[in-house]
């Protein structure tokens, strides 16, 4: 076992507990290990239970309004429509941004992950610059990246306006680091036996990783993908910032043109209303966002189940 | 063959992704019809029986306090005119001028007059306007149900509680006819256009509010909620919450500038005498974008039905005089 | 072509060949660019934050943003301080819930769990992180806030023993640490796992029992790993932006009690930026600062990580 000089945290626990095995010392009775191990479930079972907490009261919040018109029909600013209003407009325009959003920041994260774990070199000093870039990214608020795409996707530079596109890329920027993080471990999870099997065959670095070692972490790159989409699904502030509209009664007409909206937007706005029945229909709204993220986890299942390969 | 795979979707995804790229940009606006048509055509209104065919994109932008008025328009008009494709986005007032007068929106909404820096930077971008005042709301007082001590109260009464620096915690050191009873105050965040003109009404000073209240933000949901709750509560919100609240929180008469006590309602807040809390909605068009049929046709439709749609949106709506006056200044600057 | 197998430095050996092939040099290349654009990405946020801070910070200096005093922007009063300190609150209360909560489920997972119930479990924990966080902020201010209103002791001393109002650093608290539990239980559990079975066996093999294994051999040899999940969970708290807005309130104050209402700074920027104050006035500079102070924040902590888990790390193998 290699540690680093000044680290012995590691190495004196284990000293202490053997020491303290071997010399007959007392360990921890059967109450005290009784408690732990139902210390530690509960752990999980509280986060189990709010999970279960938060989709009962939305479910139980936004039942009056659980029906198809939610799918079927256009949202409605009018308290007498209320129980008709629907959310197309809304679910549309999510997948449109989560569309843009996968085809945008997958190719650039996996690549990103790729070169980091099999071509970078780790003495360079911009390959540390990436990596503090892209751990730093990780932590900076979802708001900022809302000053950012307004600033240089929206207008600045690339200027696209208030487009689908513009919230996918905004979004993009922001989960990049999830996607490259969960990609990495999943590249480097790879056994590396594999590697130099594949390179003592003679296949060159490029071609081991294309034909070998992606094919092998695919699941767990999916995982991190949809990890990163979960995330971008229900984020609001964002997008907000870069003119996604609270009220269109229009599907958008394509990446590049026409307004659009979101679900998170959409609920956050009926949220603040001052009618009831905006509520229920925010809580509805919820319970359509959790769906979709479900189907999206349940998809992440399957692939993973499939194409898992055991070494 | 996996590889092969991945490599055609690969390609093909950034063949997309370019081509969306190449094709994409400019606002559909773009296309809409040239400004070739008569000023008569926006002054027929959209119930035009011929079947007009308009086309194009409005975009609205702004208060947060005005959208849910803007919004049933929105909705009327687009029935009226399924061509016509009109999005509302809530950026609030300062974020709507912003847009507005960097071109990318065709009206802003504002709960508040248009500030001198924000006439700067319009003017700046070459960005001409008109100032609508779309309808008229009243600034509520409530207290709580149970509350059975005050019916009336006066801006002196008003001020000492609000203003920044007041120390009142206590009914009692306002009114000595008030009993023994803690003061609690919710009311909208500085960023919101209520706040403005109350604290500018109230206490003389946009900004100036005592540091001692419970600030709900834009939800003003939360301060009927706040109120409902607490015997010796009050706060101020727009009046379309204390009616949607149904008796949750009452509200209270303020004495005005004449010495009556006037109760918030539509009558009193139309014909002046529900002050200094009485005050306008606006909208801000821009000239350029009146123009465009569409445009001119769904100001025009927000006139026709501007009393229906307050009453929709728990609003009050304009008299017939403030209609005129709006309507000229729309005909004014497309003239001009 | 001649391969020469160098030096072990890390995980794989670099094989040079002899003739380059430049279109993998190419394609290198292109990875190397995908890589790099995250910093291009980090110093466009610099870029975007910079200008806007530099106009407020020529008429407010550093001294008066930072100092203890009223935060009350459209009054003249830039002290940012109770923003802070809201900030903070929340994920003080936040991390009470989340470090004890993730860590002990990454425990659960990691040694006492079965192969099925943790087929079950993870994917469970995955969909609580994903969550909307608007679904967590009308959760924690619809349900979570009425029952702690109800359920509240009031027999504790002072302020601490006033039922929380309708927004309360409490209630978002709570909800945010169940929310950051995934975050922190799976960082840790691959820590965890990335401990060789071998030291578990031994542990065992010398009579130590599971929660001897767990909290003497394991954790400790995960703590490095352990450590950069708990700062993983702080920056996700501090960063946090839709539930706070929601949940905790808008009053700037100085408070570390649960039951008063408080104002974090990304609900600051992010109330301000869509309200109703005009552009290009202090009030709106202001909302920049505040951006960049996160963005300091963020970056330090982010450092501290870095030097922490190279600290301790553990090299098994």
């Amino acid at each position: 076992m290699k540690s680093s000089a000044h680290n012995r945290v590691a190495q004196d626990s284990a000293r202490d507990v053997t020491d303290r095995l071997l010399s007959g010392g007392g360990r921890p009775g059967a109450v005290k290990s009784a408690v732990f191990q139902a210390a530690v479930l509960s752990c999980v079972l509280i986060a189990i239970v709010t999970l279960l907490a938060v989709i009962g009261w939305a479910i139980v919040a936004g039942w009056d309004r659980l029906d198809l018109n939610l799918l079927t029909q256009m949202p409605s600013g009018m308290r007498s429509r209320l129980q008709t209003s629907g959310l197309q407009s809304a679910i549309v325009g999510s997948l449109m941004v989560m569309a843009g959003l996968a085809v945008t920041v997958l190719p650039l994260g996996i690549a990103a992950a790729v070169f980091l774990e099999e071509f970078a070199d780790q003495e360079r000093w911009y390959t540390r610059v990436i990596e503090v870039s892209v751990q730093n990214l990780a932590a900076v608020p979802s708001i900022v990246f809302g000053i950012l795409g307004l600033a240089f996707i929206m207008r600045g530079p690339l200027s696209f306006g208030s487009v689908v596109y513009t919230g996918s890329l905004t979004l993009a920027l922001l989960v990049l680091p999830t996607v490259i993080v969960t990609s990495r471990e999943a590249i480097r999870s790879v056994p590396n036996s594999i590697r130099l099997g594949s390179m003592a065959l003679g296949a060159t670095r490029w071609r081991t990783v294309w034909h070998q070692v992606l094919p092998v972490s695919i699941p767990g790159i999916i995982t991190g993908a949809i990890l990163a989409l979960s995330r971008a699904i229900g984020e609001a502030a964002p997008l907000i910032m870069i003119g996604t509209a609270t009220f269109v009664t229009f599907n958008p007409a394509g990446f590049f043109e026409g307004r659009f909206t979101v679900l998170p937007v959409q609920i956050y706005y009926w949220s603040s209303q001052a009618n009831d029945d905006f509520h229920v229909l925010a809580a509805a709204g919820v319970i359509v966002l959790i769906a979709m993220l479900l189907s999206l986890n349940s998809f992440a299942i399957w692939v993973r189940a499939r194409a898992s390969t055991d070494y | 063959m996996k590889s092969k795979h991945w490599t055609r979707i690969v390609a093909l995804s950034s063949v997309l992704a370019i081509g969306l790229a190449a094709c994409g940009g400019g606002e559909t606006a773009d296309t809409a019809q040239p400004a070739t048509e008569t000023n008569d055509s926006t002054s027929e209104g959209s119930t035009d029986a011929a079947g007009s065919e308009l086309t194009g994109e409005i975009v609205i932008d702004g208060s947060s306090t005005v959208t849910p008025h803007t919004i049933p328009a929105a909705e009327l008009f687009q029935e009226a005119e399924p061509g016509v494709q009109v999005a509302v986005a809530t950026s609030g007032t300062g974020g709507g001028f912003e847009k507005f007068c960097n071109d990318e929106t065709d009206i802003s909404m504002a709960s508040r007059r248009i500030t001198d820096d924000e006439i700067a930077a319009c003017e700046a971008a070459g960005v001409e306007w008109v100032e609508i005042g779309i309808a008229n709301d009243g600034l509520a007082v409530a207290v709580n149900p149970d509350n059975d001590w005050v019916e009336c109260i006066t801006v002196d009464e008003l001020t000492a509680i609000w203003q920044s620096g007041s120390d009142v915690t206590n009914w009692s050191q306002v009114n000595g006819a008030w009993p023994d009873q803690e003061i609690v105050l919710y009311g909208p965040g500085s960023d919101s256009g209520t706040f403005d003109y109350f604290t500018d009404a109230i206490n003389g000073e946009e900004g100036n509010i005592t540091a001692n209240y419970n600030d709900i933000g834009e939800d003003d949901n939360a301060a009927i909620d706040g109120v409902a709750s607490d015997v010796g509560a009050m706060n101020f919100v727009p009046l379309s919450f204390i009616l949607e609240s149904e008796g949750a929180v009452r509200p209270l008469e303020v004495e005005n500038a004449d010495g009556e006590c006037v109760a918030p309602s539509e009558e009193t807040v139309q014909d002046g005498s529900y002050n200094p809390l009485g005050r306008q909605l606006f909208i801000y068009p821009k000239a350029s974008s009146l123009e465009r049929p569409e445009v001119g046709a769904f100001i025009e439709f927000y006139f026709e039905n501007q009393e229906m749609i307050a009453r929709e949106a728990l609003f009050i709506p304009l008299t017939d005089e403030q209609v005129s006056e709006a309507r000229a200044n729309v005909a004014a600057a497309i003239a001009g | 072509m001649t391969v020469s197998p160098t030096a072990s430095s890390a995980a794989t050996p670099i094989l040079r060949a002899t003739r380059p092939r430049w279109g993998e040099q190419v394609i290198v290349g292109g990875l190397f660019v995908a890589a790099a654009f995250s910093v291009l990405v980090t110093g466009a946020i610099i870029a975007a934050l910079l200008g806007p801070s530099l106009e407020f910070f020529a008429q407010i200096s550093f001294a008066e943003f930072l100092r203890k005093g009223i935060w009350a922007p459209r009054q003249g009063e830039f002290a940012v301080f109770n923003l802070v300190a809201g900030t903070l609150n929340v994920t003080m209360y936040a991390l009470i819930v989340a470090i004890p909560g993730g860590l002990g489920a990454a425990v659960w997972l990691s040694e006492y769990a079965g192969p099925g119930a943790r087929k079950t479990v993870k994917p469970i924990l995955e969909v609580l992180e994903g969550v909307p966080t608007v679904a967590y902020g009308l959760f924690a201010y619809l349900f979570v806030t009425p029952i702690l209103q109800r359920i509240w002791p009031t027999f504790l001393p002072g302020a601490l023993g006033e039922p929380p109002g309708i927004f309360s650093s409490g209630a978002a608290g709570l909800v945010m640490g169940i929310m950051l539990i995934p975050t922190i239980a799976s960082v840790s559990e691959d820590a965890m796992r990335a401990v060789p079975s071998g030291m578990r066996q031994a542990a065992y093999g010398l009579g130590a029992n599971r929660l001897q294994v767990a909290t003497k051999v394991v954790v400790p040899g995960a703590l490095s790993g352990i450590m950069a999940a708990f700062v993983l969970g702080v920056s996700r708290g501090i960063g946090e932006t839709m539930l706070v807005l929601i949940a905790a309130g808008a009053t700037a104050q100085f408070t570390l009690l649960p039951n008063e209402s408080v104002q974090t700074m990304t609900a600051f920027i992010a109330r301000t930026a869509t309200g109703d104050i005009a552009t290009g006035t202090m009030d709106y500079y202001v909302i920049f600062a505040v951006g960049a102070l996160l963005f300091v924040f963020t970056f330090t902590m982010n450092m501290a990580t870095i030097a922490l888990v190279r600290r301790f790390r553990e090299t098994y193998e």
